[in-house]
């Protein structure tokens, strides 16, 4: 009580109520509903005394006993109670009648089957004269209908009286008792209001009845003062929410305009959280008021800001983007904090979807990244990403934008992300375009002060060390191969393990690292919104491990993989330790058809009813393919490589694409080396999956090392003997 | 409504009434959050803020903070209203009340909020009627204590 524990007080509350005298029981009453809960044993020891005293001959003590029951009644208080309310409800005088009421809306509150044992009485409590009862029976009728829908549809029946009362509180004259600020009785009046909301809802009828009342009520209320507003505001909600006639939306909707004009902050309050409500609905009638919300935008307090922040962004359309678009960014550089990532990603659905052109678009976005850059999204950085590599022709434009602003400040973690990745993409493009002053020293100077920060923080390391490196394919330099060896040494592992992997390429396979890192194509996008720049990523610096022999087919792996994310063709054998990473499943790629395509040069080999078939034969190296029907849908193919030259091969590989549906599992091969002159054969067996029953094609791709130098070749396989097309 | 506070700018708790069911400790975690969250509001800001999944409607008179929350489909404008009627009971009572009255008389002043609101609705929509009901409660208390005395 009041801060102090107070236990041993429950027993002496339940001894006082007992008591015969009132002011023991006024005590004891108060400490019940103060000390007791219904979770305590002690409140049951009260049922009895309650019981008793509701059945007292003095009113105060009947009032004390019901206001106990409604203040702290368990359910099983309530059910052994509920007759005795009842009775009190029908046969006494108004002032435990109006008690009694509000008794039972904690009671069908707490023990909602007892609803129906006070439906009755309610209903009759409705034509009293005392406004305290008639404000009790609407209560305990609103909490009823809310319930219930049977019990709503027969109080449907009351709506004429209801109207029938309203209409007497709004046209009769001043009466003293009820009177608040010219306004007669207008806790009873918004209560009626609430009813005749929840029993118009969804029903013509009802909400016809109801349509002159609160046209009066909308029209002749008062709105200088506070109440008079309140009375307006829940005439509005109503007529929002039943199924009123167009003229009265209007009204309505003019109401609300007007509420925003008010000065008192709560009334704008209030409208926006209204207006936000019939957005959806009646978006025309909201726009009109949108200078006014927009505005709002300025105010001081947070919940207004915020009430503002959520209207905007919901009246933001193609119209009025550009308009809206400034404020919002405005609003962005001096919001508070908490509704930073909001507004955010608010104007980052707006831009993208009302984006008048593509370069407003990476305007917008660069201008968020610089000003609240840290509460963005994760997906953001992928998402702009793939929108600049997709408009090619503000390549240029982006990157030297980019540029300044990491120039200016390299805080904003997603912003450096972003800068990083294009730098290394469009590095050249940095440094040929029309920003005359930028060296590739400045550029480079760039990259280390990326470099050196991004290590302390724990944010992605990799991008800043592959973006010099792509920068160095561009603009060779030798400083780049530095920084990177920097690295080499550092402490934290990941940035470690990337350098010592760029450095390999470097080092060892130099020939290939110009294709490993040229400029990435197009990127797809996926509608996961995980887009295949962050497979590719992973892939390309994944493979880049030293002292792999499979680094030739790797590459191409690489290239193939950029192409369609959805074949799962590329499977380099279990022997390389599963480097593929988990190619997501997106949705149909229509580059995925093309693949079999792109990779060019279709040799058509020649249909031979043979188990065994030569699918591919050249410079000495022959491979065979033989297959078997295991299932239905299920196939094994075994491959046969020989050498017939006079050299060994090394690094024999074999890569296989098959269509979409078909699914591929690769076998370890049995070797990677083929002797000279046909000593040994290699065979590697791939196990087939065509549930579709798909046209079989197969696509494979040879790789190896033949007297120093690298050769690949691509052959296409369309029919599978014993297959039977 | 849920619960009605009233605590002074230092952060006391002068009055609590709960509507509904709460244990102990989570009473306790709720005033404690409101508090801080109504005392750190500025003096021209909206009385109106969101809290959970409730309202909260609060006005600051003298030194007192009333606080109330109220349920989605609750009408804030008209919870403003009851906080004023029930500041102008204590004051009609008091007699130009001050958080001393109501620090020293807490029992009244539950007396007076038991006799307006029940079960968090408002009992009588007349001033009068509730005024002239505590005058007669109180009668019957000195009755009965000056029966005891005889």
């Amino acid at each position: 009580m009041l801060g102090y524990p107070a236990h041993f007080g429950q027993m002496e509350c339940v001894r006082m109520i007992a008591s015969p005298r009132y002011s023991e029981k006024r005590v004891g009453y108060l400490g019940a509903m103060m000390l007791l809960d219904e979770k305590q044993d002690a409140s049951l020891l009260i049922t009895n005394s309650i019981k008793n005293d509701l059945s007292n001959s003095n009113q105060y003590i009947q009032s004390l006993a019901l206001c106990t029951l409604a203040c702290m009644g368990s359910a099983e208080m309530c059910r052994d109670l509920a007759p005795e309310i009842d009775r009190l409800l029908r046969a006494s005088n108004s002032y435990i009648k109006k008690k009694a009421a509000l008794c039972a809306v904690h009671i069908v509150r707490k023990v909602h089957d007892l609803g129906e044992l006070f439906t009755k009485a309610a209903r009759s409590l409705l034509t009293e004269k005392n406004h305290g009862v008639v404000h009790g029976a609407v209560v305990l009728i609103t909490e009823l209908c809310e319930r219930n829908s049977e019990t709503l549809e027969r109080f449907r029946k009351t709506v004429p009286d209801l109207v029938q009362i309203m209409k007497g509180l709004v046209i009769s004259g001043y009466s003293p008792d009820h009177d608040v600020a010219g306004i007669s009785d207008p806790f009873l009046q918004v209560r009626i209001l609430r009813l005749l909301r929840i029993l118009g809802r969804n029903n013509e009828a009802a909400s016809d009845a109801m349509n002159d009342l609160l046209a009066q009520v909308a029209t002749n209320t008062d709105s200088t003062k506070t109440v008079g507003n309140a009375v307006l505001y829940e005439t509005v909600l109503t007529v929002l929410d039943i199924k009123s006639e167009s003229g009265l939306r209007v009204l309505a909707v003019n109401i609300l305009g007007r509420f925003l004009l008010n000065n008192d902050r709560n009334i704008r309050y209030i409208a926006m959280t209204s207006l936000q409500k019939i957005v959806g609905t009646d978006h025309n009638a909201v726009q009109r008021h949108r200078g006014t919300i927009v505005d709002c935008l300025k105010d001081q307090d947070a919940s207004v800001k915020r009430r503002a922040l959520e209207l905007s962004l919901a009246l933001v359309s193609a119209s009025n983007i550009r308009s809206m678009m400034k404020e919002l960014l405005s609003f962005l550089s001096s919001c508070p904090p908490e509704l930073r990532s909001q507004t955010a990603s608010g104007i980052f659905n707006a831009a993208e979807r009302y984006a008048p052109s593509q370069r407003w678009h990476i305007d917008t976005i660069l201008h968020v990244l610089t000003t609240a850059g840290g509460d963005v999204r994760d997906e953001t950085v992928p998402n702009l990403i793939q929108l600049i590599t997709n408009t090619s022709e503000l390549h240029c434009y982006t990157v030297h934008k980019l540029y300044r602003a990491l120039l200016s400040d390299i805080s904003q973690q997603p912003l450096v992300q972003v800068a990083c990745w294009c730098i290394g993409e469009y590095g050249d493009l940095l440094l040929r375009g029309e920003c005359q002053e930028t060296e590739p020293v400045q550029v480079h100077r760039a990259q280390q002060t990326l470099v050196f920060p991004s290590a302390n923080s724990d944010c992605d390391p990799v991008n800043p060390l592959t973006a010099p490196l792509s920068l160095h394919n561009s603009t060779p330099d030798s400083r780049i191969r530095s920084i990177v060896s920097i690295y080499g040494s550092c402490i934290d592992v990941e940035l470690q393990q990337r350098a010592v992997e760029y450095n390999a390429l470097f080092k060892k396979y130099d020939h290939m690292r110009a294709a490993v890192l040229e400029r990435m194509p197009v990127i797809e996008k996926n509608s996961q919104g995980h887009t295949n720049g962050e497979t590719i990523k992973e892939s390309q610096t994944v493979k880049v491990k030293p002292g792999e022999p499979q680094q030739p087919a790797n590459q191409v792996c690489d290239l193939l993989d950029l192409l369609g994310g959805s074949e799962q063709p590329l499977q380099p054998s279990p022997a390389l330790g599963s480097a593929a990473p988990p190619i997501p499943v997106s949705t149909p790629n229509t580059v995925g058809g093309d693949l079999l395509d792109l990779l060019g040069g279709l040799e058509p080999t020649p249909i031979t009813p043979v188990a065994t078939v030569t699918v591919y034969e050249k410079d000495g190296v022959t491979v065979t393919l033989g297959c078997e029907k295991q299932s239905d849908s299920g196939l094994t193919v075994t491959l046969t490589a020989s050498n017939s030259t006079e050299s060994d091969i090394r690094g024999f590989t074999l890569q296989a694409a098959v269509p979409k549906s078909v699914q591929l599992h690769m076998k370890a091969p049995s070797g990677d080396s083929l002797p000279a002159r046909g000593a040994a054969k290699v065979t590697q067996m791939v196990v087939l999956n065509n549930p579709n029953k798909v046209n079989l094609k197969m696509r494979l791709r040879i790789s190896y090392t033949s007297q120093g130098s690298a050769v690949q070749d691509t052959v296409q396989i369309d029919s599978f003997p014993g297959l039977g097309q | 409504m849920r619960f009605m506070l009233l605590f002074s700018r230092q952060g006391k708790l002068r009055l609590q009434k709960w509507y509904t069911a709460t244990a102990e400790r989570d009473k306790k975690k709720m005033v404690r959050e409101l508090m801080q969250i109504v005392l750190a509001r500025k003096p021209k800001m909206c009385s109106f803020l969101e809290w959970r999944d409730l309202k909260i409607v609060y006005k600051r008179y003298a030194s007192l903070y009333f606080c109330c929350a109220i349920e989605e489909q609750d009408n804030e404008l008209i919870t403003l209203e009851v906080i004023h009627r029930f500041v102008e009971l204590l004051d009609k009572y008091f007699g130009s009340v001050c958080e001393l009255d109501i620090i020293f008389n807490f029992e009244k002043a539950y007396f007076i909020l038991d006799e307006f609101l029940m079960g968090g609705e408002i009992q009588d929509t007349s001033k009068k009627s509730v005024l002239k009901a505590i005058e007669q409660a109180d009668l019957l208390q000195e009755v009965s204590w000056a029966s005891e005395l005889t």
